[in-house]
């Protein structure tokens, strides 16, 4: 059993949403990543979500545009980004890393020497944003030959056709963007959420995350009723921006707060 | 070749290279464009109609002209000009607006958006978007906006919204992140117009079809002015739209040579160009298609540099990858001191100013002229007029406007 499998069963039997943070790698700098992978790990992380940063990333806003721009000023490449979880797991051997980035990257590593260097730093499971499952045939392929789950994403706008492709292809959960839009655009609009998961819940048995819009306890309460999984991102990465003193602190203290908030809501 | 030229597949590859490498959310929206596309196009309503606004409203066919002043001083083979330059806007890019803007009034869309390097295709959208009633926001990268500020002017004279870019290196290439983005915010409402035949399918197809009348043209022209068909035909290529505009409908034809020309920027050994086939970079995938790019070993995207803001791009569209692969098209790259030499030239001796874009596949003809017989023929495509460029030009010649 994959190590997401295994923390997604162990939740869902405590009837309990995963919370996955997001950060990117090597922001502000490659030094400080894992000390905070860590901290959000002791703030109630169940997944981490680790950006890859890349020089033109299309599908997010302005915040993590900057978070991309600031590790790319320390070099940070995709070798470098596992290179941090391998040191993460140095202290660590039970929370899944998931890897977010765009396909470049990843097709100048090569599909299979990615996938092997990443399971030999202890990635678990990857999210290529800019490739849908028509593209990702075969790279979905190599990574679960290796042992990494594919997650994919599923859109508002996606339709039943295509969310029974991603169905056939994903492994670990899939991430339901709950807006149209970048990464940190507005708030999201739970109702319409926990319909569209209703609907998703048809055709896809493995655990599906949210994310886009979710910024404060509230919210990921709201969502955590709905959903096996909440996803924050533009949010934690506000707090890199606002400078590097205390931001361990920081990052573990506001996850604390939606990691009670999460688990008093009733499943 | 044998087989009959038929790209791409119905996923959009061009051999390895096209497809769709999009976020989700906006695949549902290509596919209904596809969809919407194959209808239009096999609609003669349609066809019919775009057709009527190209002749009526661009001004098409646009001539083809002998520069026999300029052929003679370089003392070869004659170069003949595909005048579109001479189109409404002053370029070939309205050839595309204008087909996706009626695709655009077909799907209902009020509002357009679209990115823009040197302006022209930024015009051509504002322009339709200004004939059929539509809200329009043009992305340009901030440099962009400073270089090539009469067709900045020329925009908003025409109703548009123009965003300067600041993020990234500030040029074409972050004008069409920010678009993306535009895009997967306001999907159901807005149709984005590329103006480059790359992007993902069936962007590169569609702009291919909507730009292929500037060969067909060619073809008749060529026919009636010397009784053949040229020996080789010369575009420069950014992201490509009028280079394979012209060199689609001669892809079958044998003995025609199909030259693509790149921006080799301060020289292609220098590493500061744009010219992705020629300094033979790795294929890699950027906005929405995979296509031969310029980018480091860890596969982040190159700066790239040329003093023509429309070829200053680290991609190219995905079938002149394919067409180099296969061996039917050959690229070369033409630096910026080249490109400007024969921007001048073409002032001087045949009274056209020509865009700096295009000026890079005039420079490639000169440069070949000169080796090759008298009685042999280059057609150079003149995708645009180069007012824009003057206040550039100017600054590089130390002149204050």
């Amino acid at each position: 059993m994959s190590r997401i499998q295994s923390v997604m069963q162990q939740l869902a039997a405590q009837n309990r949403a995963a919370l996955i943070p997001f950060i990117t790698a090597g922001d502000p700098r490659p030094e400080v990543t894992v000390e905070l992978m860590h901290a959000l790990v002791d703030g109630g992380a169940d997944v981490i979500e680790l950006g890859v940063p890349f020089s033109d990333p299309m599908a997010d806003g302005p915040v993590i545009q900057r978070a991309s721009e600031r590790a790319l000023l320390h070099q940070v490449s995709l070798r470098r980004v596992l290179e941090l979880v391998a040191d993460f797991r140095q202290n660590n051997a039970t929370t899944p890393v998931v890897l977010m980035g765009y396909a470049n990257p990843v097709e100048a590593m090569g599909y299979d020497v990615f996938a092997q260097a990443a399971v030999a730093a202890g990635v678990d499971g990857v999210l290529t944003v800019d490739m849908p499952p028509e593209e990702a045939l075969e790279s979905a392929k190599i990574f679960k030959a290796r042992g990494l789950d594919p997650i994919f994403l599923l859109a508002p706008t996606t339709p039943a056709s295509r969310v029974k492709a991603v169905a056939e292809l994903a492994s670990g959960y899939v991430y339901y963007v709950s807006l149209k839009g970048v990464t940190g655009s507005a708030n999201l609009d739970v109702a319409d959420v926990a319909a569209k998961l209703a609907v998703l819940k048809q055709f896809i048995s493995i655990p599906i995350g949210v994310g886009f819009g979710i910024r404060d306890a509230q919210t990921a309460q709201a969502v955590a009723k709905v959903a096996d999984a909440v996803v924050i991102g533009s949010r934690l990465v506000q707090e890199v921006e606002l400078g590097e003193a205390g931001l361990a602190e920081r990052l573990r203290t506001f996850l604390s707060e939606v990691r009670i908030a999460m688990d008093s809501a009733r499943r | 070749m044998s087989e009959i030229y038929q790209q791409p597949d119905v996923r959009g590859h061009f051999g390895p290279h096209g497809g769709i490498y999009v976020a989700e959310t906006l695949m549902p929206a290509l596919d209904e464009l596809r969809i919407e596309f194959e209808k239009a196009i096999k609609d003669p309503a349609f066809m019919d109609e775009y057709r009527y606004v190209l002749k009526h409203y661009v001004g098409r066919p646009s001539p083809v002209y002998h520069a026999e002043r300029w052929s003679n001083a370089l003392g070869g083979a004659q170069i003949y000009l595909k005048r579109e330059d001479l189109n409404h806007t002053g370029a070939h890019k309205v050839n595309n607006t204008i087909g996706q803007a009626l695709l655009a009034k077909r799907m209902g869309k009020k509002r357009v958006i679209a990115e823009t390097g040197a302006g022209q295709h930024g015009v051509a959208s504002a322009t339709v978007a200004a004939r059929y009633g539509m809200e329009c926001v043009v992305y340009m990268g901030a440099e962009d906006v400073v270089r090539q500020a009469p067709n900045v002017y020329r925009m908003k004279l025409l109703g548009a919204t123009v965003v300067p870019v600041t993020s990234g290196t500030k040029t074409l290439k972050d004008a069409m992140n920010e678009a993306m983005r535009d895009w997967v915010t306001n999907v159901d409402s807005t149709y984005y117009i590329i103006g480059t035949a790359a992007g993902p399918h069936p962007y590169p197809q569609l702009v291919r079809d909507f730009q292929v009348v500037i060969g067909e043209e060619c073809k008749v022209q060529m026919q009636e002015m010397i009784g053949r068909q040229p020996d080789a035909i010369l575009a420069c290529v950014g992201g490509g739209s009028n280079a394979i505009g012209i060199f689609y409908p001669y892809i079958d034809v044998p003995n025609v040579r199909l030259i693509g020309v790149e921006a080799g920027g301060d020289g292609v050994e220098t590493g500061r160009h744009a010219a992705p086939l020629t300094s033979n970079a790795k294929n890699g995938v950027l906005h929405g298609q995979r296509s031969y790019l310029m980018q480091d070993a860890d596969g982040q995207i190159s700066e790239t540099h040329s003093i023509s803001a429309g070829l200053d791009y680290p991609g190219v569209g995905p079938e002149h990858s394919h067409l180099k692969d296969i061996g039917r098209a050959e690229y070369v790259a033409i630096n910026d001191d080249e490109a400007l030499a024969a921007f001048h030239d073409l002032c001087l001796y045949e009274g056209i100013i020509p865009a700096l874009e295009s000026s890079h596949a005039l420079a490639q003809a000169a440069k070949m002229a000169k080796t090759m017989r008298k009685d042999e023929v280059l057609l150079v495509n003149l995708s645009g007029r180069g007012d824009k460029d003057i206040p550039t030009i100017a600054k590089m010649s130390g002149i204050q406007l």
